[in-house]
């Protein structure tokens, strides 16, 4: 018995899929509102990226042409997997470059390059609830919703700075989408946040574990929460420079040279980063020649 | 720190993989998955169970594949299930009308239709015995034709007459056990529609059904010592044995009258092996000017296979989130459904193991920001 004979083209039967895209569609229609859905068990596991993975089969036609990122990286184990596993399944072309993909599957990174109208982002999502750790309850925090009842997310921030002097979260730094839910834009650095605004691609968000999808149509509104005397802000990202493109203003891994043991910097888009150096290394031979 | 792997995943994903069979092959000998669905009954249940997929055959490779390990197993289980079509529901089954294997009540010695121990290992000593060693298929199909001679029928006749009356029924029939409506209203299928809370009893007992043995059975062992139960429960009735499953006909004209009518427009499916547990839990009533009553209420478990553990664990579980008291940890529901589920927990704690750079970094850079503000 081998797998092929097992199972169907992007692994769902079609009523799996049909039940998948039906909680798009009420996501789509509702901006930042958590759509329960009956989550499958997928053949990776709960918490890699299940709900993404998901959403990407419900949506994959024999036309598409996919990206897989894990925090940055193509080539990183486990957006290797996933593409594998979609490849696998339906035979459709993978990609690294991130304006060729009709859909991009990633973990915690919105790609340095604009997206373009007509390209699907889906983030993979560990925990879809941003009033969590105000509220252990998901039958509290889905009446808190229904209220726009938010003060507890705003609570939580002005405690920060009252503790730390400045807001100190880290990555999935909640947002408002559309002037009414509030959202977790799963743990996106806070440099992505900005990207999620306005946005010309669809970005839709599934948590597998905890069964939940949530879109950001095209073009809607999504502001970082804050306050005006303690504005948003993102990662610094100054002074650093790619130790292999040469980029500025880009999200950069800190990287700890081993001889000297200084730090160093690297694109976290691998593929924007290798593109740059290809481009350069490309203008340099050019340049070189007679 | 270490450096960020740019390249090279898919080349060390499928070394990886090799590396993996090479464990399961290394001591040159080949596991038969027929061998593992043979001798392995108690591991099968536990699969088919956590998994909710009755098939013994893919219990037992989904065994062999992940290597004997039952989360890997149940995980193959599940993800295999999420592909077949559901394109209909059994008929309701009542596990009463079972061909019963084992049949024992704590709560009274001499229940109608008498205690049967089946098989079981309570009633032996756990000494490992050396003797198993040696044992061949010679030696065992001699053992089992004498067997089968001496206990002619027996194997399979045990409990073929009609169903005796419960334990439960004699207490209820004393008017001590605490009057439930019956709900006969169509279960909510938690595998096709997330849960919402507050649940419905449908979808508490489908989730501990199919919840992890080991934390289905840790809770109701918390339940047990306090947190939860304040007194003693006791097993009225835990049976195991088979019970016939029922498709009813998907032509039949739609609203075409009773269940009964459907039960007579229907098809035999198979049959599955379950077990089933019924507890009775002291509960104390208070009647008003200091008296307090003592009053039965009824929790109950069942599990594929024979799961003995589980599925008692299961009904202390069940009459927990059925008293609507909250004031432990296993009485909330949120808090006992939504860990019980082997993929789902398993499935986290080991997302830990992968990268976090960048959520890392964005920590690191609030930490140095906070530092550089104090």
């Amino acid at each position: 018995m081998s797998v092929k004979s097992l199972y169907n083209f992007a692994f769902f039967d079609e009523g799996s899929k049909r039940e998948v895209r039906r909680a798009i569609l009420k996501a789509v229609a509702i901006p930042g509102y958590q759509v329960p859905f009956a989550s499958r068990e997928m053949p990776i596991a709960r918490g890699w990226g299940t709900g993404g993975l998901q959403l990407t089969l419900s949506l994959v036609g024999r036309d598409d042409v996919l990206k897989v990122i894990d925090q940055g990286a193509d080539e990183s184990v486990n957006a290797v997997s996933i593409k594998r596993l979609v490849t696998g399944t339906t035979g459709i072309r993978a990609t690294d470059d991130a304006r060729e993909a009709t859909i991009i599957q990633s973990r915690h990174r919105i790609p340095e390059l604009p997206l373009a109208r007509g390209q699907i982002l889906v983030l993979q999502v560990p925990m879809p609830e941003p009033l969590r750790f105000v509220e252990p309850s998901e039958y509290a925090t889905k009446r808190l919703h229904a209220e726009k009842e938010y003060s507890g997310a705003y609570l939580a921030l002005f405690e920060e700075i009252m503790k730390y002097g400045r807001v100190a979260t880290g990555a999935d730094h909640p947002v408002a989408v559309n002037d009414r839910y509030v959202m977790a834009p799963s743990p996106i650095p806070r440099f992505d946040n900005p990207k999620m605004d306005r946005s010309r691609a669809l970005i839709l968000l599934g948590a597998g574990r905890e069964k939940k999808i949530y879109a950001v149509p095209p073009f809607t509104k999504v502001a970082s929460l804050d306050f005006e005397d303690h504005p948003f802000e993102v990662e610094s990202v100054e002074g650093r420079k790619c130790r292999k493109c040469g980029a500025e203003g880009a999200f950069m891994d800190e990287i700890v040279d081993d001889a000297s043991g200084a730090a160093e910097y690297q694109c976290n888009d691998t593929s924007f980063c290798s593109a740059r150096a290809g481009a350069r290394a490309g203008a340099v031979d050019a340049a070189r020649a007679p | 720190m270490g450096y960020v792997a740019v390249k090279g995943g898919a080349e060390a994903i499928e070394a990886s993989i090799e590396r993996l069979k090479y464990e399961r092959l290394r001591k040159g000998r080949t596991l038969d998955a027929g061998a593992v669905e043979a001798g392995m009954r108690a591991l099968v249940d536990q699969v088919m169970s956590e998994s909710s997929l009755y098939d013994e055959a893919m219990a037992a490779l989904s065994i062999k594949q992940a290597e004997g390990s039952p989360e890997e197993a149940v995980f193959l289980m599940r993800a295999f299930r999420s592909t077949l079509p559901r394109s209909h529901y059994s008929l309701a089954i009542d596990s009463r009308a079972m061909r019963v294997e084992r049949r024992i009540s704590a709560s009274f010695k001499d229940i109608p239709g008498g205690q049967i121990l089946g098989a079981s290992c309570d009633y032996t000593h756990r000494l490992i015995d050396s003797g198993l060693l040696e044992e061949t298929d010679e030696e065992s199909a001699r053992w089992l034709s004498d067997y089968l001679r001496r206990d002619t029928g027996a194997v399979d006749q045990v409990g073929a007459g009609p169903a005796p009356m419960s334990a439960i029924d004699y207490v209820r029939s004393l008017g001590l056990l605490k009057a439930r409506p019956a709900d006969d209203a169509e279960p909510k299928d938690v595998t096709k529609r997330a849960i919402e809370f507050p649940a419905s009893r449908s979808e508490r007992l489908q989730i501990l059904a199919r919840g992890q043995t080991g934390a289905v059975t840790a809770l109701g062992y918390a339940a047990l010592r306090g947190y939860g139960a304040t007194l003693h429960p006791t097993v009225g009735e835990l049976r195991v044995g088979r019970v016939a499953v029922y498709a009813p006909n998907p032509f039949a004209s739609a609203g075409a009258g009773s269940d009964g009518d459907a039960a007579k427009d229907s098809y035999y499916v198979g049959e599955i092996r379950i077990t089933a547990v019924e507890t009775l839990v002291p509960v104390p009533i208070r009647r008003g000017l200091g008296r307090t009553e003592i009053e039965f209420e009824l929790g109950f478990g069942l599990s594929f296979g024979q799961n003995e553990t589980k599925a008692i664990a299961m009904s202390l579980l069940d009459q927990c989130l059925e008293s609507g008291d909250k004031r432990s940890a296993v009485q909330d529901e949120e808090f006992v459904l939504l860990h019980v589920d082997s993929v789902e927990a398993t499935g986290f704690i080991s997302h830990l193991k992968l990268p976090h750079y960048v959520t890392f970094q964005s920590k690191l850079d609030s930490v140095r920001r906070a530092r550089g503000a104090g």
